[in-house]
């Protein structure tokens, strides 16, 4: 109920729940939100049963695809998704990690050629589970939690 | 663009890939000299100096009869004037039919072949990948050992920064090789390597004691240099850079058909009495990378082990 209070419901569109806070702008980032012209909503510090806080996020008249929404899960694999139409819950999604993250993330290695040309990274998903990927290029295997979003 | 007939890594060949190669490059040992390339224009671009390499390279092209463009230092080309790697490979491209290329950057040699349409072959990029020297080293145990099935391979040294011992592991992955590695414990095989062995069914054991013994039950003794520059920390390279240094007296248990590689060059591993031992053959080992660079050459180029077998242009 106290949800509903703080960040006002939605008749269409995307609902991103349980986003740690610190990743909130992360999320922000890699959807792009700031280039939408519908109207979003960031609910930041709400109170969270399972997480303690956590931040809600609800774009209005915004549907992405299962690959965009699929991104997040390198920053935020927990969050659950709802797709709402006619105020009400259509569909409800998790994030899958894909095999490749294309542009996503930095590569960690300060002497791959990503990080010292104008290029996109790509990298390949090795253990999804903990996090562990492969630079196309550098052939580096590194943690998800080692690495900066691009 | 779509990934053309480069040699980036020679980690995915399949085994009868591999073969198909060392096949070539017995091939231009038996006849090194022709006219099969003629016409063509090889560019060598060295982004970082490595002589050996680019001679080896460079003569591998005139043996057969190809032309040869490009630079032996970086700071004769753009780059230094900040143009990007992307534009001298696509300006180069309108030149030559296949780049050789060596660079200080990893995975620069992966981006290069997709932004041409032109063959790349890696002549190194930073520590990651050297797939001509590993098809010299697939070449040289062939050679010597009349097989590449069911061999002990000692490799002795530097295992964690040496590329060339982590890319020989990979190729011979088909063959059932047991490895060794002798390494002090500032230099050991890396455990992304170990977790590839145990993937992939390879055998292995470690050391950390380099001795008559343990290099005893050897058919192939690969020593690597301690490479100074590979190291950020220089006290560490101090420390360990003399421990593992191979003597002819440590070679009295050897197999008789134990042969000593080294990628060369070295240093001080290998000392000078055990040069004139029969079990020395790095020497031999370079040669072999004339054959081996004038097969991947001819491979991405698309010309076949059949078209080699009967070239009517082989020189006396």
């Amino acid at each position: 109920m106290k949800k509903q209070l703080l960040v006002s419901a939605l008749e269409n569109g995307t609902v991103i729940d349980h986003i740690p806070c610190d990743k909130t702008m992360d999320i922000v980032n890699l959807l792009k939100i700031y280039e939408t012209d519908t109207t979003a909503m960031i609910g930041y510090n709400l109170d969270s049963k399972k997480m303690g806080k956590k931040t809600i996020i609800k774009i209005a008249d915004k549907f992405f695809t299962d690959d965009e929404l699929n991104q997040l899960s390198v920053i935020a694999p927990d969050v659950s998704l709802c797709i709402i139409k006619d105020f009400e819950v259509v569909e409800k999604k998790q994030v899958i990690m894909p095999s490749e993250l294309a542009n996503l993330v930095k590569c960690a290695n300060p002497k791959c050629i990503t990080n010292n040309e104008p290029m996109k990274t790509l990298f390949h998903v090795i253990n999804s589970e903990q996090g562990i990927i492969k630079c196309h290029y550098c052939e580096k295997e590194q943690n998800l939690a080692d690495v900066k979003i691009k | 663009m779509s990934e053309n007939r480069s040699v980036i890594t020679l980690a995915h060949l399949t085994k009868e890939k591999i073969e198909y190669l060392l096949q070539m490059a017995a091939e231009f040992e038996k006849h090194p000299n022709r006219k099969i390339l003629d016409g063509k224009v090889v560019a060598t671009l060295f982004f970082e100096p490595s002589t050996r390499t680019r001679l080896s390279f460079e003569t591998a092209a005139n043996r057969l009869g190809a032309r040869v463009i490009g630079f032996a230092d970086p700071k004769i080309t753009s780059g230094t004037k900040g143009e990007s790697l992307k534009d001298t490979i696509k300006m180069v491209s309108n030149y030559a039919d296949v780049i050789v290329m060596r660079h200080y950057l990893e995975g620069a040699a992966r981006y290069a072949s997709e932004v041409t349409s032109i063959p790349i072959i890696n002549a190194g990029d930073g520590s990651n990948q050297h797939p001509s020297q590993t098809m010299l080293d697939l070449y040289s145990i062939y050679k010597t050992q009349k097989t590449l099935y069911n061999l002990n391979i000692h490799l002795v040294g530097d295992l964690k920064y040496g590329r060339t011992v982590h890319s020989l592991l990979m190729a011979m992955r088909h063959f059932n090789p047991t490895f060794h590695f002798i390494a002090p414990k500032e230099l050991e095989m890396p455990t992304e390597y170990k977790m590839y062995c145990h993937n992939n069914n390879i055998k292995f054991k470690e050391y950390k004691e380099f001795s008559e013994d343990t290099i005893s039950n050897a058919d192939i003794l690969y020593m690597t240099r301690v490479q100074k520059e590979r190291f950020t920390d220089l006290m560490e390279y101090e420390r360990v850079k003399d421990l593992y240094i191979l003597n002819n007296s440590m070679l009295g248990k050897a197999k008789e058909n134990l042969k000593i590689l080294h990628p060369l060059p070295r240093i001080n591993e290998i000392a000078a009495d055990v040069d004139d031992n029969p079990h020395a053959y790095y020497f031999q080992q370079a040669q072999n990378g004339l054959y081996a660079r004038q097969a991947l050459i001819c491979d991405v180029l698309n010309i076949t082990l059949q078209d080699i077998i009967n070239d009517k242009t082989i020189l006396s």
